[in-house]
């Protein structure tokens, strides 16, 4: 671990003649296996953790605060640096919420094209957690074969929208912009290959043995206990639970494609990183379906009052200037008054959007529901008891961003 | 269930504590009294019907035109029945304190922390109520809405002042631009 702040707490007498000290150990919060800046204090009893107290807010930015105070289109931007792993995600979880306060319908291929930028998102972020994960755990190669796919995916990204990692892609109402047919060709492509890559980082791992060792039977969560601490996404379908958001509120057009919810029942670290794999075969077959699905038409709902005009028709008609006009420099000036809680399904788990609108261009209160925050306060009941060791593994199965925890 | 089902099984039970039932966009918002909270989650967490298993979300929210300034956002959802219900319940500024309801759902063990922290609610029989996104030590509830959203007066960002004075002693120590 990286500093011991040896503090001794009061001497313990243990049952054998040597006396044993518990000892305090201070992780982080800047420690490579933290995935960010998350600290532990750690009351070891030899190896064997007695009590964890993480704290975090290292990463506390006050985006509710901020949202509080800009208008709608504004705070688009602010939910890219929430889980910058998988921003793209993040701003559809935005954008859906905002268009169901709204009232607003999107145009059918505009549903087909955020589900494959979602699930694209949803492989790059298990790719880059099974990268680290497998790394913490003691497995090097396997970090270089997942970059390798991600990067393929972040260059489609690119080429989408010109940004690779914190993309604001979607828009209220639609899309930034369309894809070209070469760019679905490509990702087709890449569909086409990808799960021959997913066998062989199955290959380096699966029946690894310090891998098992390292996995298998730590970090146990049951069903009830799972759901009562309030986890979600492929950390609480490692326990057995078929809970999915895609599946009970339907968004995109994950109705309209075959695909299963993938769960597990043991509930332990290995139970976590299988249900993951399986995604990466789920995701990557929706994708292939809904670029074999997808129609023509529109990306932009018809909504001019939050959505910006087509360019030609600002270009050639008063009223739509006005409200380019408008919307650029002023924001959506009115919205529904009322409340809504607005959950998807990102790839970590279950975030949501909390809004109360009192009728203005401005969200009255806007809240984050986010899957990290609520996976870091369970992480005490999956590591006390077990070894120093195993808290790493652990961590690393629930999948976590401190970006998104601290918001 | 029909969440609208669900807040007239609440109304049969505790008729003395709900204020309100509205709805918006087919969710359905009931809004009560703060005495009763932990028995009414209990309720709505124990009944087999009902079973919210899933606390989804526990916030706070700030209304200062309102007698109750504040309110506790209980977001509760049922993976068994898939069904959502929001409880509101407000509390007065003079004494803002509602009871815990950690020991129904362990989850909302950090987002009363979250609560505390940006609004100062105070939950009754949390087991550890610090501040958990703030540091320890610091004063005022930022997500109050007269909170100034640069932070409190004084505060700003001094930064550049605390580079130029480190950098007058780069002479001193030999250090090259």
């Amino acid at each position: 671990m990286d500093e011991g702040k040896g503090s001794a707490e009061a001497g313990q007498e243990s049952s054998s003649r040597i006396a044993t000290k518990d000892l305090t150990l201070n992780m982080g919060p800047q420690h490579p296996a933290t995935h960010g800046v998350l600290r532990l204090v750690l009351d070891l009893d030899g190896e064997t953790i007695v009590k964890c107290t993480p704290y975090v807010g290292y990463l506390h930015r006050g985006v509710e605060k901020l949202a509080e105070n800009r208008n709608y289109m504004q705070i688009l931007p602010l939910t890219d640096r929430l889980d910058y792993i998988a921003s793209m995600s993040n701003n559809l979880g935005y954008c859906i919420a905002v268009e169901k306060l709204f009232g607003i319908e999107v145009p059918e291929r505009t549903e087909y094209i955020r589900t494959i930028v979602g699930e694209m998102s949803r492989i790059a972020n298990h790719l880059l957690w099974l990268a680290t994960h497998a790394l913490d755990v003691g497995a090097m190669t396997v970090f270089l074969y997942c970059f390798r796919e991600r990067e393929a995916i972040l260059d489609l990204f690119e080429r989408l929208c010109g940004a690779r990692l914190t993309v604001s892609y979607p828009r209220i109402g639609g899309l930034k912009n369309d894809v070209d047919p070469q760019w679905l060709k490509d990702l087709y492509a890449f569909t086409d290959e990808f799960p021959s890559r997913v066998e062989q980082y199955e290959t380096l791992i699966n029946k690894n043995r310090i891998w098992l060792r390292r996995t298998k039977g730590i970090g146990v969560i049951s069903a009830e206990e799972a759901i009562n601490w309030g986890l979600s996404g492929p950390t609480l379908r490692g326990s057995g639970v078929p809970y999915d958001v895609r599946k009970v509120t339907s968004y995109g057009v994950y109705d309209k494609v075959k695909w299963e919810v993938c769960t597990c029942k043991n509930g332990d670290v290995y139970d976590r990183y299988r249900v993951r794999m399986d995604e990466f075969h789920q995701s990557n077959s929706i994708i292939r379906q809904c670029i074999d699905q997808i129609p023509e038409g529109p990306i932009m709902a018809d909504a001019p009052k939050f959505t910006l005009p087509a360019k030609d028709k600002v270009l050639n008609d008063m009223e739509h200037l006005i409200h380019h006009f408008v919307l650029i420099t002023k924001g959506p000036q009115t919205a529904p008054e009322g409340e809504l809680y607005v959950p998807t399904e990102v790839p970590k788990g279950e975030l949501g959007f909390y809004f109360v609108s009192d009728g203005t261009g401005k969200p009255y209160r806007m809240r984050i529901r986010s899957p990290s925050f609520v996976h870091i306060s369970a992480l005490p009941r999956l590591c006390e008891g077990e070894l120093i060791a195993d808290i790493i593994a652990n961590i690393g199965s629930i999948d976590i961003v401190l970006g998104e925890c601290d918001r | 269930m029909e969440p609208m089902e669900i807040a007239e099984r609440l109304k049969e039970k505790f008729l003395d504590e709900i204020i309100q039932v509205t709805q918006f966009r087919d969710q359905v918002f009931v809004s009560v009294k703060p005495d009763r909270i932990t028995e009414m989650c209990r309720y709505l967490h124990d009944d087999p019907e009902i079973y919210m298993d899933f606390l989804a979300d526990l916030c706070g929210a700030d209304y200062p035109e309102r007698r109750q300034r504040f309110e506790v956002v209980y977001n509760l959802y049922s993976i068994r029945h898939g069904h959502r219900i929001i409880l509101k319940a407000g509390v007065s500024e003079n004494d803002p304190a509602i009871d815990s309801v950690v020991p129904v759902w362990s989850g909302a063990n950090w987002h009363e922390r979250e609560a505390c922290d940006m609004y100062g609610i105070v939950f009754n029989g949390h087991p550890d109520l610090r501040r958990i996104l703030m540091p320890e030590d610091w004063e005022g509830y930022p997500l109050r809405k007269d909170y100034p959203l640069t932070g409190p007066v004084g505060s700003e960002y001094k930064g550049y002042e605390e580079l130029k004075e480190l950098h007058t002693h780069d002479s001193e120590w030999n250090i090259q631009a």
